[in-house]
Formats: structure tokens, sequence, C-alpha cells
């Protein structure tokens, strides 16, 4: 049977990383499955974790009222799921839904925090792996609230 | 002879519409539409070809073919009903007729790149221009390497095509990813900017050419993460949209730099008009 450092050995965010910092982050590391349907967090809760998604796909969702539920990003096989649990207050922004059989490797956010607030480097490494695909989703927003497809004809 | 001269060898004249009767009519979403029309005669085109479309009373757009280029006796349109002409367009139903002039411009340059792998990025409506290149893959599918098509809309409503978007997906050999802008509980596909799902197509970036077709904010964008992906900029092509009125670059009102969007496009290689497109008054 796979440990969990095997499991993260294999996920992207783990690329390039040295094996003493994975051992060290493996401890605060565990695997978790979510059924179809199965939240991993909601809006408004407390952010202590974050996610790998080994595999599956989950929905990020805001609630309009009046309008329903909106999809605004899915998070596939690969990606990094949560991003609250970085900075107080430690809240949930969104929902975050699993919308098929989604496998995840599941960090506890204080056990990181408290892990690179002893160890700079190992913290630099963790900046240097979420800020690429954060600052990713962020341009993809902006793009996003472009409306670009407004546009005329083609 | 020039590309748009030739093009236009079997009209009487290039500035002549051709009263053509719509066969078919399909409401592809609240805003967009399809119809065929039956020429007297058959038109052929290049995939990524236009046709002037005159309403008549109403006024004259271009619009991209969007149907089969190898079935030039159906020439098949998709519009966006977004002003007056396109809107007078979209209240034809089958035996009523349009003026027809083309097919015009310069199109995608899919024979040229037999044994390469094809990456298509659509943004919106920008699928239409496209789907003859799709069409000509399927068709030819043995002649190309890997193929990859990324399509982007706003809602699961805003889709066009989507029966066969369904098919394409079933299609062996053939990479789809759609994603839309926002969607409801509903939704299982990919929800989030489009040129991000390029990561997850499979290519080889040195033997690749790719086709983008969208607003040009999305294809600026889509254009640097192809070149960051290692595709060159000379295979990278995108479809550019201006105010193209008489369609064989003599009105000046679609000019672009030292180009005419009409007769030198609309589709250009990226690195022909890439430093073009950081001035904004043009």
């Amino acid at each position: 049977m796979k440990d969990i450092a095997d499991l993260l050995r294999h996920h992207p965010f783990a690329e390039g990383l040295d094996e003493d910092t994975m051992a060290l982050i493996a401890g605060c590391a565990r695997n978790v499955v979510r059924q179809p349907g199965d939240y991993f967090f909601r809006e408004g809760a407390a952010a202590d974790s974050f996610y790998l998604v080994r595999h599956g796909a989950v929905a990020l969702e805001a609630f309009v009222p009046g309008r329903g539920t909106f999809t605004f990003l899915t998070v596939k096989t690969g990606e990094i799921l949560g991003a609250d649990w970085l900075i107080p207050p430690y809240r949930s922004s969104f929902d975050a839904r699993a919308i098929e059989l989604t496998r995840a490797i599941s960090f506890d956010g204080k056990c990181l925090r408290d892990k690179c607030e002893a160890d700079p480097r190992v913290g630099y490494e963790m900046m240097k792996r979420f800020i690429p695909p954060l600052l990713k989703r962020l341009q993809s927003a902006r793009m996003q609230a472009l409306g670009m497809y407004d546009a005329a004809n083609a | 002879m020039p590309q748009t001269l030739k093009a236009c060898a079997t009209l009487p004249h290039p500035m002549a519409p051709i009263m053509t009767p719509v066969t078919r009519f399909i409401r592809e979403s609240e805003e967009v539409f399809t119809f065929d029309l039956a020429p007297e005669r058959a038109a052929p085109f290049t995939p990524g070809q236009f046709n002037m479309l005159y309403a008549f009373g109403v006024g004259e757009i271009p619009i991209s073919i969007s149907g089969d280029s190898q079935a030039p006796e159906r020439l098949t349109h998709t519009i966006r009903a977004v002003g007056p002409v396109s809107a007078a367009l979209g209240k034809l139903k089958a035996g009523d007729r349009v003026g027809l002039r083309g097919p015009f411009g310069v199109g995608w340059p899919i024979e040229e790149y037999k044994g390469l792998d094809v990456l298509l990025i659509a943004g919106g409506i920008g699928l239409a221009p496209l789907r003859p290149v799709i069409y000509w893959l399927l068709r030819h599918r043995a002649a190309y390497g890997r193929v990859g098509v990324l399509y982007g809309a706003r809602t699961p409503d805003d889709l066009i095509f989507r029966g066969e978007l369904e098919e394409w997906r079933r299609t062996p050999d053939f990479q789809l990813r759609v994603a839309v802008e926002r969607a409801g509980p509903e939704w299982t596909g990919d929800v989030g900017y489009v040129t991000p799902l390029l990561s997850k197509l499979r290519f080889d970036p040195a033997d690749t050419v790719a086709m983008i077709c969208g607003p040009e904010v999305m294809f600026r964008a889509t254009a640097l993460a192809l070149e960051d992906a290692g595709i060159a900029d000379s295979r990278i092509f995108v479809s550019m949209e201006r105010n193209m009125k008489c369609a064989i670059g003599h009105c000046g009102h679609c000019q672009f730099g030292p180009h005419f969007i009409c007769k030198d496009g609309p589709v250009h290689p990226y690195d022909r008009v890439r430093n073009l497109l950081s001035y904004r008054e043009l």
C-alpha cells in the first residue's frame, strides 16, 4: 500500500521537492475521498485544510440569492484546492463540491503553517508552489470578469 | 491574380450581391443562429473565408462560413445577433432570400500543415469559423498528428453546435475540452478561462500548428500561452475582425497597419500582426 509520501511524490505540486521536505510536509497530510456531491469545504467555515487533487473534479461554487448556485471554476486532477488556509482569518470564501469521485491529499493548514514558520526554507518551497497557480487563477478571473465573449461576430 | 479576386471569379462582379435562398434555419442559442444558403452555383471556399451577407433594406455584414468546405453547394453561416443587420438576418426563415457576395479573404492554412499536430482554440462565436477546419480534419484525419480543440463560452446555454460537440467528444483520437465562464450545479464540465486548459491537451510543440478564433483580448492571451508552450509564432494563426465593407481591399475600412483584414486576412499568421496588436488606435 502506498503511504502518503508516495502519493505526494506523484502529484505535480511536489515536483522537484527534496525528500526531506517531502517527508516533513507529509506529516501534515492524509488521504481523503469524496463522493460526487460531497463538499470539501463550505463558504464561511474554518479554512483549516487544503487539498491536492489526485484524481477527480471539484466545482468551486457561490450561491447568489434569487439566482441560485453558480460554479465559477473547476479544479481537476493534478491541481490545488483551497487557499484560504494561508491567510487570517482562515475562513473559506466559497463552497467546494466534488462533481465526480475525487481522491485528494488533505493537508492540515495549521500544521503546515507551523512548519513553514519554523523553517523558512520550507515556507519558500511552499510559496513557489502556491503562487503560480494562484496567479494563473487571478489572471483567468480577470479575463472572465472582462466578459470577453460578449464581442461581436467572428 | 490575387487570391481574393480568384475567389470571386465566379461572381458577375465582386460588389454585386446575388439573391440567394435560405434553405434551413437553426437556433443555436438565445443569440446565435445558423442558416444554410443554396447558391445558384457551388461556391468553393477555404475554411476561414467569409461572405458578405446583405439583409435587404438594413445593411450588409461580413460573416465567416461555418459549414463544410467540401460541400460548397450549401453555404452555412453562424451568426450572433448583436446589431441591426445580424438581428434582421436572425428573423429569416427557410425560403427567404439574402444578398450574397463572396467568398472573400485568406482562410486557415490547414492544407499546408499536413503531418503536424493541430490545435484549435475558439472563444464564443469563434467556433463557427473554425468548424470548417474541424470538418476538414475529420475527413483527412490520417494526414495529421494529434488534434486538440479548446472551446470557451460564457455559459452552457451559450454553447453552439451542441450536437456536434457531443459527437466530437466521442470521436477517437480527437481531444476536445469545453470551458464555460460560469455554470449552474448541473454542469459537470470545465468552468474557468479556456486557455489554461491547454495544459490538458497532448501535442508536440515543435510540430504543432495552432489556430485561434475569438475575441482579440482572448487570442492575444492565448497566443502568448501557445508561445510559452513552445509553439513557434509563425505557426500560430489568428482570425481577425475589423470593419469590413467592400471585402476586396478597395474601401480601406478594415485597414490594419499595412494590411487589409478583408483581403490579407481575416486569417493572419500571428508573427505578422503581433506588434500591431499593441497599437490601440488601429
